[in-house]
């Protein structure tokens, strides 16, 4: 590892030498990288970012199936650089509220397949002896938990990356790290490279050149580099604006203390004996460090740092992380500490040695900010990553800098999820001051953000106001969830939703059955449901059609005017995104995808654009408001006000047309993702208002209610059996077990053909099926309806594994009214993807029984698609 | 026996001070503030002889409104009682707070045997307020002291020179101004911090006496320390370089 003279150039540099960029060092190295260079502005080991004061406990069991899977990951890989003690962890409750939140994650940690169990207030006492168990109800114990050192295991990864760049170390001797196919052995490696270091070395600016990264300017020199990725915690912002783009994210305070020496710790050697315990009602934890306890909070006020006022290195006492204790914030922390482990608190000889407001960083909503950012090809970030998933999080950045996909999908934590919306400084500031409290909260999974809203809007969104929407928020878009002025439709479907409202509190939080009347209602007569936030943007250019083909599963060589529902691949034949592709003309075509992965969705285009620039990405997000209008009574209604013939023969399904409402010109494309008769309408925004009028006062003779996302992403989809992308639709699944084979294998060339090909011959490990729920009922006689993510059950109630070792879990769940079912969709392997297979579901550590209707993905509802054909 | 340990809220050291744009003061805007060290060991000293002696230990401070947070550490680390004598225009000069502090010590309730300093501030650096406040209050003073042995009506100081000690005894009541080593400062526990962050803190606000003679024109910065620390190199390889400092630089070997 040479430590001289900053290099002219390199292959790729990485900014910031915190337990990240020693990760992706490590993993780039393996994946074939021999040229890299690492610059931090500190020293080494410890430069002094928040790598440096963690707490270093790792609780691998989350909601979120993506951070568990990292942080697993991340725990094997500490165990392979011999820096983890499996400690086991314990989150604790005080209250009822949090017994159930723990059901949830033993739910949770059965579907994502770790060890996790319920434990009495007595068993919590026989592990932690020192915890006041008067004060709680149960415990949720987690067996794979544990603490790391991240410093050793930084300087551990960046001498094997630099004897695997150099082809010293074949990758396979370096570790028990198996290598997959594209991890280049020794062998096939120059012998001139390795990893340079260097530390104390300040980044002044990030060259840009036509929209590529060229150049770290520092104050040792420049290096030419068309690869950087910044990885440089909290202070990425600072670096990501000197190219000119944004890494949404701002410093925060996360208080902590270690008191000792703790009399009790002494007789019990090494770093940890006891379970890390997590005090979740009062948002702290307590840990063993040798003879101190770590005491962490999250419950004090959020404290927000702006970036620029993080001292140096020189100027900070301690570090520029480690700011001092602010006391009154901490106040209430230390009763509770007290509280919770008094008999450690109140050793004689213990006391406060050493107390910070730790800084970490903060994301608009808690996730990590990872991949290339998409004004500046080959700038990448890997930002906001804590310490227990981030050996994961290295080797996926470099799987996905590579060889373009990752074992572990990582969409939700996409840089590009706030693109164009989400980056600014009041917005960062506004969410995660709203998200801190949720670090350790009990965060429903439709819970609604409240701060920096209403944000984007769609032209409806007065009128849809005045009609008393409940509005959800997806991207940054204001989105009507369900309309209260539809509350008389209850009792005209009173009948019809018997056994399908929801007693129970959680169960209808964030939801209300006028949902399921807006969709009896569209099913009878007919809707108007917009806007959706859709992402949109135009291929344009003599290359279009190839270009199209490139991306897509479907063939793009169709007629103007048709429109094709795809898959999006990845080589591996994982899912990237579906979407719909329409021609337009003869060179050009229309993508429509979801807002929510709408950012990541274009820069994946954008990134595989060709050089020869005979492709052009036109965005037209903002440029135009859509419309869908469903129901039998669709098309009477779109016709009585349409320039244009609306008949079935004249504007066939699946197709799209100029039309024209009243003064309106519009483009219109006859398509349902409710399964209904009817058209998405497109216009421009500016008229969006006038549009919405002309329908709403035609729409009056035939009894037109607006319908909200409720339904449109929920009863009517999952009536319908339609995937939605990162519930069904993930890198780790294939189109033949999601069911989207329907395209077959065209001739031309696109990404992830090979894969998609042999996914098609292969037999699935996986079926995606469609399951309803035979009963309801609880032990205590209420109703209960799952809402997403539980473990599916076998016979014997073990969890469902797959021969690729994938759990099988409720990908979505939701009512299908028109059914009277509560429908539930689960990728199932061979032996349970059969119709009429038996099986159960946990909810709240309760098994209800479920049956398989389908297995692949026939629509339960109108099977033939009669409504959308006629 | 009542001690008295009077310490100041300084900035916390250990980094690199960076000056306000008009040189008059340092900018404390990223800075964590605390006691200085001596008064740290003046405060345990006051503590433990009081925890001894049967007496009341009191931390005085005189300072803004914030140096709040010095007493509540010391009543963290055992204080009885805490006084802030709260000044309002910064700084005040070695005279007029030794002068604010015997009128204090006058009037106080409590009569103190030992009346602990610290040997300096950390960051003025007077080396004035203790023997100040002795004369002002007439009584002996002793400074620069590592070591303290109290007994009734007298204490034995001693202070370290140059090549041994000097030893003395002095009648008490007293003014000590100890040095960082005389003890070792506790942690406060936990408990301790959250009680002190409830104690009442009692409060004056002394004008101040106008006897300082000494007005700060500006602040400089040492010019940049350019002996930082030189790595000689990393596991056995570098015993050659070692020995080669050790022999020739140093001259130890």
């Amino acid at each position: 590892m040479s430590e001289s003279d900053l290099p002219g150039s390199a292959e790729t540099v990485i900014l910031g030498a915190g337990i990240v960029g020693n990760s992706l060092s490590y993993h780039l190295a393996r994946y074939g990288r021999e040229d890299i260079v690492l610059i931090d502005k500190g020293p080494l080991p410890d430069p002094g970012g928040s790598t440096g004061h963690a707490s270093n406990f790792l609780m691998p069991v989350e909601h979120s199936k993506e951070m568990t899977h990292l942080t697993r990951r991340s725990i094997e890989q500490y165990k392979d650089f011999d820096t983890f003690t499996n400690s086991g962890g314990i989150e604790v409750a005080r209250t009822d509220e949090r017994v159930e939140e723990l059901k949830r994650r033993v739910q949770s940690a059965k579907s994502w397949g770790e060890p996790g169990e319920l434990l009495t207030p007595e068993e919590v006492e026989d592990m932690v002896p020192y915890v006041n168990t008067d004060l709680i109800k149960a415990g949720f114990y987690s067996p794979g938990a544990g603490t790391c050192d991240p410093l050793r295991a930084g300087e551990v990864m960046r001498s094997r990356a630099d004897a695997i760049a150099a082809g010293e170390v074949d990758p396979a001797d370096a570790g028990d790290l198996e290598p997959d196919a594209d991890v280049v052995p020794a062998s096939e490696r120059s012998g001139d490279g390795g990893l340079h270091l260097s530390p104390n070395t300040e980044v002044l600016d990030l060259h840009v050149e036509g929209g590529e990264i060229t150049a770290v300017e520092t104050d040792r020199g420049t290096i030419e580099a068309d690869e950087v990725v910044i990885a440089a915690g909290l202070w990425s912002p600072k670096l990501a604006k000197m190219a000119g783009v944004e890494i949404p994210l701002t410093p925060a305070v996360h208080q902590m203390v270690s008191v000792g020496p703790i009399s009790f710790f002494e007789d019990y050697e090494g770093e940890i004996s006891f379970p890390v315990v997590r005090d979740m009602d009062t948002q702290m934890y307590e840990r063993q460090h040798g003879n101190d306890l770590e005491v962490g909070s999250y419950q004090h006020r959020p404290i927000l740092w702006d970036v620029e006022d993080v001292p140096s290195i020189e100027e900070a006492p301690l570090s520029p992380t480690q700011p001092p204790l602010t006391d009154d914030a901490f106040e209430q922390s230390m009763e509770d500490a007290l509280e919770i482990v008094p008999d450690l608190l109140d050793d004689p000889e213990a006391g406060v040695r050493h107390e910070i407001d730790g800084l970490l960083s903060q994301t608009p909503d808690g996730a990590p900010l990872l991949g290339e950012l998409q004004d500046v090809d080959g700038l990448w970030s890997a930002a906001a990553i804590w310490i227990k998933e981030a050996p994961a999080i290295g080797e996926a950045m470099a799987q996905r800098m590579t060889r373009g996909w990752t074992d572990i999908d990582i969409h939700g934590s996409d840089v590009n999820r706030f693109y164009e919306y989400g980056t600014s400084r009041e917005f960062v500031k506004n969410r995660a001051h709203e998200g801190f409290q949720k670090i350790y909260g009990i965060v429903h999974p439709a819970e609604q953000w409240q701060s920096s809203r209403p944000l984007r809007t769609s032209p409806f969104h007065d009128r849809q106001e005045d009609l008393d929407a409940r509005f959800f928020e997806a991207a940054g878009w204001e989105r009507p969830q369900w309309f209260e002025s539809n509350r008389d439709l209850l009792t005209r479907y009173n009948e019809e939703l018997s056994g399908l409202t929801r007693p129970n509190e959680w169960d209808s939080r964030w939801w209300s059955p006028i949902i399921l009347a807006e969709h009896l209602h569209m099913r009878d007569k007919v809707a108007m449901v917009g806007d959706m936030g859709f992402t949109i943007f135009d291929l344009v250019g003599p290359g279009a059609t190839e270009f199209a083909e490139r991306m897509a599963v479907g063939r793009m060589d169709v007629d103007v005017g048709q429109s094709v529902y795809t898959p999006i691949l990845a080589e591996n034949g994982g899912f990237v995104s579906d979407l719909s592709i329409v021609r337009i003309g003869e060179n050009r075509y229309r993508v429509i995808t979801g807002g929510g992965m709408g950012g990541a969705d274009k820069a994946w285009f954008r990134g595989h654009l060709p050089e020869d620039g005979s492709v052009q990405l036109i965005d037209q997000t903002s440029a135009l408001c859509t419309l869908g209008v469903w129901g039998p009574d669709a098309r009477n209604l779109v016709d009585s006000v349409a320039e244009e013939d609306m008949s079935h023969e004249a504007f066939p399904p699946y197709t799209a047309q100029k039309i024209t409402i009243g003064e309106v010109d519009a483009w219109a494309l006859r398509i349902s993702y409710v399964g209904e008769r009817g058209w998405e309408i497109y216009a421009p925004s500016e008229q969006g208002g006038r549009l919405w009028d002309t329908l709403w006062e035609a729409g009056q003779e035939y009894d037109v209610r607006p319908v909200g996302m409720g339904v449109y992403g929920t009863t009517g989809r999952m009536e319908k059996g339609y995937r939605l992308y990162g519930h069904e639709l993930e890198l780790e699944y294939d189109p033949a077990e999601a069911g989207l084979t329907f395209h077959g294998v065209k001739d031309a060339d696109f990404i992830g053909k090979e894969a998609y090909a042999e996914a098609i011959e292969e037999e699935n490990a996986a079926t995606l099926c469609t399951l309803s729920v035979d009963d309801h009922l609880s032990e205590t006689g209420e109703r209960r309806f799952m809402l997403g993510n539980e473990p599916v059950l076998d016979p014997d109630g073990e969890v469902i594994v797959d021969e690729e070792g994938r759990e099988s879990y409720v990908t979505s769940a939701g009512t299908a009214p028109s059914l009277g079912k509560h429908l539930l969709m689960a990728y199932l392997p061979p032996e349970y993807a059969e119709e009429g297979q038996q099986l159960s579901v946990e909810y709240f550590g309760e098994q209800y029984p479920v049956t398989v209707e389908v297995a692949g993905s026939r629509p339960l509802f109108d099977p033939d698609n009669e409504r959308i054909r006629s | 026996m009542n001690t008295l340990a009077c310490v100041k809220r300084v900035p916390d050291t250990g980094a690199k001070i960076v000056l306000t744009d008009d040189q008059r003061g340092i900018d404390t805007s990223t800075l964590g503030f605390t006691m200085s060290p001596h008064e740290e060991c003046a405060l345990e000293e006051a503590v433990r002889i009081a925890e001894d002696r049967d007496g009341t230990a009191t931390a005085l401070t005189l300072g803004p409104e914030a140096a709040d947070e010095q007493l509540r550490t010391a009543l963290a680390m055992g204080a009885d009682e805490a006084t802030l004598l709260e000044t309002e225009d910064g700084e005040w000069g070695p005279v007029d707070t030794a002068t604010a502090i015997a009128d204090y010590v006058a009037e106080a309730e409590t009569d103190f045997d030992v009346l602990l300093v610290g040997n300096e501030s950390a960051d003025a650096a007077n080396y004035q307020v203790g023997t100040h406040l002795a004369g002002q209050l007439d009584l002996p003073f002793v400074a620069g002291i590592k070591s303290l042995d109290v007994a009734d009506g007298t204490a034995v100081a001693k202070r370290e020179v140059g090549g041994g000690e000097e030893v003395y005894e002095v009648d008490l009541p007293a003014v000590i101004a100890v040095k960082e080593g005389l003890n070792e400062p506790r942690y406060p526990s936990m408990r301790s911090k959250m009680r002190a962050r409830k104690q009442e803190v009692a409060s004056a606000a002394p004008d101040p006496a106008g006897a300082d003679c000494l007005e700060m024109v500006r602040l400089e910065s040492p010019a940049d320390d350019e002996g930082a620390a030189e790595i000689l190199g990393d596991g056995p390889d570098a015993a050659a370089d070692v020995l080669e400092v050790l022999r020739d630089d140093v001259e130890v070997l």
